[in-house]
């Protein structure tokens, strides 16, 4: 077998956990601020929840404790019912204006 | 082993969550949010989160993202339109500043730990659902039965709010 010039490494560390999640928190934000579609946006909040899942659960890796999965399990339990309410929202919103804009709903500024 | 998979994974998750954010249709995004969960599933499993694996895959890219593709197709949501032009300095200047962000978080964490343990797959056992079940029906039961008063106050909220008259 040929020498690769670089090495494959076997095992990452906790840490490169860590930093993947908050790459995807980060672009989960990005996706809140940049995107005008109302769904779009609330995807986003969920990429958001799961990336701090995935840090819920490295931790807990890490320290060797289940507290961590059982938080994760309540962030899931949460999300559910909060995309329920939120979609039923989304529903209502769209019967009254006829648009999934959100630049086309701000009756409330001013 | 572990980190070829860690990697491939890493990369699909980081992949598809670009695609969902740079996307103008609904429903690419939706399918997006599905390969990162997914992907996430895996990085579960090879944390030693058995349970918390299969619940990422049943309730989150099942029921939740069916749930999203459902109220999509009922909106018949199209590709978001385009308002007045984005100016072009925010994108040439947004992507640097913003991979410069993420480089600069990456620094933060790998120096302030240092010394995190390897991920061994196999070497985390308290994942599994006998585990998870003990903790939460003895030390978490409180937390647990709030959480079904929760979700009873989700269905209420959600059959209130998609009446007809409101």
């Amino acid at each position: 077998m040929p020498e690769l010039p670089f090495t494959i490494p076997t095992t990452v560390p906790v840490s490169w956990y860590l930093i993947l999640s908050a790459i995807l928190f980060t672009l989960g934000v990005t996706g809140f601020l940049i995107r005008r579609n109302i769904i779009t946006v609330f995807m986003s909040i969920e990429l958001m929840l799961n990336a701090v899942n995935l840090s819920f659960v490295a931790f807990s890796y890490q320290l060797k404790q289940i507290d961590g999965h059982i938080y994760s399990f309540f962030v899931m339990v949460v999300a559910a019912a909060e995309a329920a309410v939120g979609l039923a929202i989304i529903l209502t919103v769209f019967k009254n204006r006829s648009t999934l804009q959100i630049d086309d709903v701000s009756s409330m500024k001013n | 082993m572990d980190a070829i998979l860690f990697l491939l994974f890493a990369t699909l998750a980081v992949i598809a969550a670009i695609n969902l954010v740079v996307q103008t249709h609904p429903i690419s995004s939706a399918l997006s949010l599905i390969g990162v969960m997914a992907s996430l599933a895996v990085l579960y499993l090879l944390l030693g989160a058995e349970f918390l694996a299969a619940v990422q895959l049943v309730v989150y890219a099942g029921a939740i993202m069916v749930l999203f593709v459902f109220v999509i197709m009922l909106l018949n949501a199209g590709a978001e339109k385009r308002q007045h032009s984005r100016s072009l300095m925010a994108t040439i200047l947004g992507v640097p500043l913003l991979a410069g962000f993420l480089a600069l978080i990456a620094y933060i964490i790998r120096t302030n730990l240092p010394k995190t343990s390897p991920v061994v797959f196999g070497s985390f056992k308290q994942g599994g659902p006998q585990d998870i079940g003990r903790a939460l029906f003895t030390s978490y039961v409180l937390p647990f039965e709030v959480t079904s008063v929760l979700i009873l106050i989700a269905i209420i909220g959600a059959v209130v709010l998609a009446r007809k008259e409101i």
